[in-house]
């Protein structure tokens, strides 16, 4: 059954974009005019009985909470996108992954921040920034922001120029240098495999969203060291930790309005 | 007068017979790279640009030099440039045909290259790009190639072609303009994000374009029937040391500001390029030698005795084209990704079959540039 309903909410999704395309887009989308391009409206509006929607979807995430050496947000995240592992950095294809504060956020790094807080683990996403560059510049707009925030992939209209990837100011952003197939631990048949070619990141579970579940990563810290939900509504998860503590956010002197949060 | 390319010396087929050998060795790597996936280069998730791109923002600086002929010629009537301007388009013509193929080359889904013109985007720079290098290919092939024919004919060139001369003049500079905007726009990355990048490139672009018209020039005295005149190889020697010292000037500036400031963002880039990080130093030893023949190109170039003396000119233009190919071809592009955006250096070594590929591309072009200066060279000869 759960297939099925999917592929329902996917093609109602579609068609709902198809409807408030801007003009020019579907003058030259042609045959295509069905696939969100940007400016598209969020499919997670085709069942209001259990999709979860937000005006801007947001994640904070409380570091200090972090076990050094847990992987289970990563871990549950490979798992349900199908992320291939290739047991090397060259081709390495992650959409979460964990860096040391020196190298999440340089300019707030200093010598006398304490080891605990400068050894912590900090789990790194793509930010679905505001104002986010890899929309700007991608040639075909194969990656474009939702209303909701949301910025997305089309595994279907990537040419794997990689403009995006230089772009990134978050090192986001994965390609596929190979076939991933071979390198899936277990593929999972509810999402899609990626081609050898195109590139790949976080999609904010917008697959789960539809169907009302939140994040894998979310799901899977048993720390609840993430939280996720709409940053424009003054009750969700989000902007109660928000409204309780000093937070950052990286590179913010770049302007792109990263959507993800941290407490150090 | 295609068919004049057809017959030649003995030596003309075996030049013709080896770049086509190259050119198909590059095409047996390329077909494994399709087959395998970029992952066959040396490129990665942190340095996710390599040879490929580095070989087409170079190459688009020839394109781009041609106006170095065409605006002295057709601008100012400077007449000894006469007999050389149709060498330029060709050369133009080559190498945007050059890049056009490492772009694609370079894709990761070359099938859905049409989705370039399906889904255009106008807020991307590389939908600009396509544009405006589209638009010289044809100004530079329409222009060339008509100019040439009336000559053949022994008429004067149509009317009609003189506007289109005229606007391949900005146009030229539009080209490699639009080429650095696509690095310098991008907001992570300190290296690039400099307003000087354009005109970086400008300047790198019109010394070496005219240093390797002048060795074909040389190259067509010797083998051929072809002088193309002492005044004009000179006029353009100077016009390459002119380059060649804002090329200089414009590197210095760059390191004056990171290294005055003293930002990390702005200095650890430099500081790999010029001097390595951590003891990865691979690029920085070519740096350095880019450093050295930029020097060394630019003294011969400027002493008259020395710039007049062939043997000696032919030494600083093959020093300036190594010097900046260097700087474009290879430390430009991939300096930009070191450190990467987490603070990770590593380190881009291209691969045999990234050098295979690129080497046949090189090869496809210059077998262009033999047959369009072969042609040229008939009809300048014959008529």
């Amino acid at each position: 059954m759960a297939p099925t309903r999917r592929e329902f909410l996917k093609i109602a999704g579609v068609s709902a974009a198809g409807l408030v395309l801007p003009p020019l887009a579907s003058v030259f989308a042609g045959a295509q005019a069905g696939m969100p391009a940007a400016g598209g409206v969020a499919p997670t509006g085709s069942d209001p009985r259990s999709a979860l929607t937000a005006k801007r979807w947001g994640m904070v995430i409380d570091t200090r909470k972090c076990r050094s050496g847990c992987t289970d947000c990563i871990d549950a995240c490979h798992i349900a996108h199908n992320v291939p592992n290739f047991g090397n950095p060259k081709d390495e294809i992650r959409w979460i992954g964990t860096e040391k504060m020196a190298h999440v956020f340089p300019a707030e790094t200093h010598p006398r921040i304490p080891e605990s807080i400068k050894s912590l683990p900090i789990p790194v996403f793509c930010n679905h920034c505001e104002n986010p560059p890899c929309v700007r510049v991608c040639p075909t707009q194969a990656t474009f922001q939702r209303a909701d925030g949301i910025v997305m992939m089309d595994y279907h209209r990537c040419i794997g120029c990689r403009f995006c990837m230089a772009a990134c100011p978050y090192g986001s952003r994965s390609m596929n240098f190979r076939d991933p197939r071979p390198f899936i631990p277990k593929i999972d048949p509810a999402f899609p495999t990626r081609t050898k070619g195109v590139v790949e990141k976080c999609n904010f579970c917008e697959e789960r969203l539809a169907q009302g579940i939140l994040p894998a990563c979310v799901i899977a810290c048993s720390e609840k060291a993430l939280s996720f939900g709409d940053l424009e509504d003054p009750g969700s998860d989000v902007r109660r930790v928000l409204d309780g503590k000093f937070s950052l956010r990286r590179r913010q002197e770049l302007g792109t309005g990263p959507q993800i949060y941290y407490i150090l | 007068m295609l068919e004049k390319a057809l017959k030649g010396s003995r030596g003309y087929g075996i030049w013709v017979a080896f770049l086509l050998l190259l050119t198909g060795i590059g095409f047996f790597f390329y077909w494994k790279q399709l087959d395998y996936g970029l992952g066959i280069t040396g490129m990665s998730r942190d340095v996710s640009w390599g040879l490929y791109i580095a070989q087409f923002t170079f190459l688009v600086g020839f394109a781009a030099s041609a106006v170095m002929l065409v605006m002295p010629y057709y601008l100012h009537d400077f007449k000894e440039f006469g007999k050389i301007t149709i060498l330029g388009e060709f050369l133009a013509v080559s190498a945007v045909i050059m890049c056009v193929t490492f772009v694609t080359i370079d894709l990761g889904r070359p099938d859905r290259v049409a989705n370039l013109l399906l889904h255009p985007s106008p807020r991307s720079v590389l939908f600009w790009d396509i544009i405006v290098l589209s638009g010289y290919l044809l100004i530079n092939i329409v222009t060339g190639w008509t100019v040439l024919e009336s000559e053949k004919k022994g008429v004067p060139p149509p009317a009609w072609v003189k506007p289109i001369i005229y606007i391949s003049i900005p146009w030229a500079i539009s080209i490699h303009t639009v080429t650095a905007f696509i690095y310098a726009g991008l907001p992570g990355r300190g290296f690039w994000l400099t307003a000087i990048m354009a005109p970086r490139f400008l300047a790198s672009a019109f010394a070496s374009g005219p240093a390797l018209l002048i060795l074909f020039c040389l190259i067509l005295k010797r083998f051929t029937k072809f002088d193309a005149g002492e005044k004009a190889i000179q006029t353009l020697s100077k016009i390459v040391a002119y380059a060649l010292a804002v090329s200089i000037f414009f590197v210095l500036v760059e390191l004056f500001t990171a290294f005055y400031s003293q930002i990390p963002g702005h200095t650890s880039h430099l500081t790999y390029l010029f001097w390595g990080l951590e003891g990865h130093n691979m690029i920085a030893n070519w740096m350095r030698v880019s450093a050295l023949t930029a020097v060394a190109a630019f003294i011969l170039l400027i002493i008259p005795k020395a710039r007049t003396r062939e043997p000696i000119l032919a030494l600083a233009c093959g020093l300036t084209f190594l010097s900046l190919w260097i700087e474009k071809g290879l430390g430009l592009v991939i300096t930009g990704f070191i450190p990467s955006p987490l603070e990770a250096i590593t380190d881009y070594i291209p691969t045999g079959p990234e050098i295979a590929i690129s080497v046949g591309i090189w090869a496809l072009g210059l077998l262009l540039i033999t047959v369009f200066y072969k042609i040229f060279v008939a009809v300048r000869t014959e008529t």
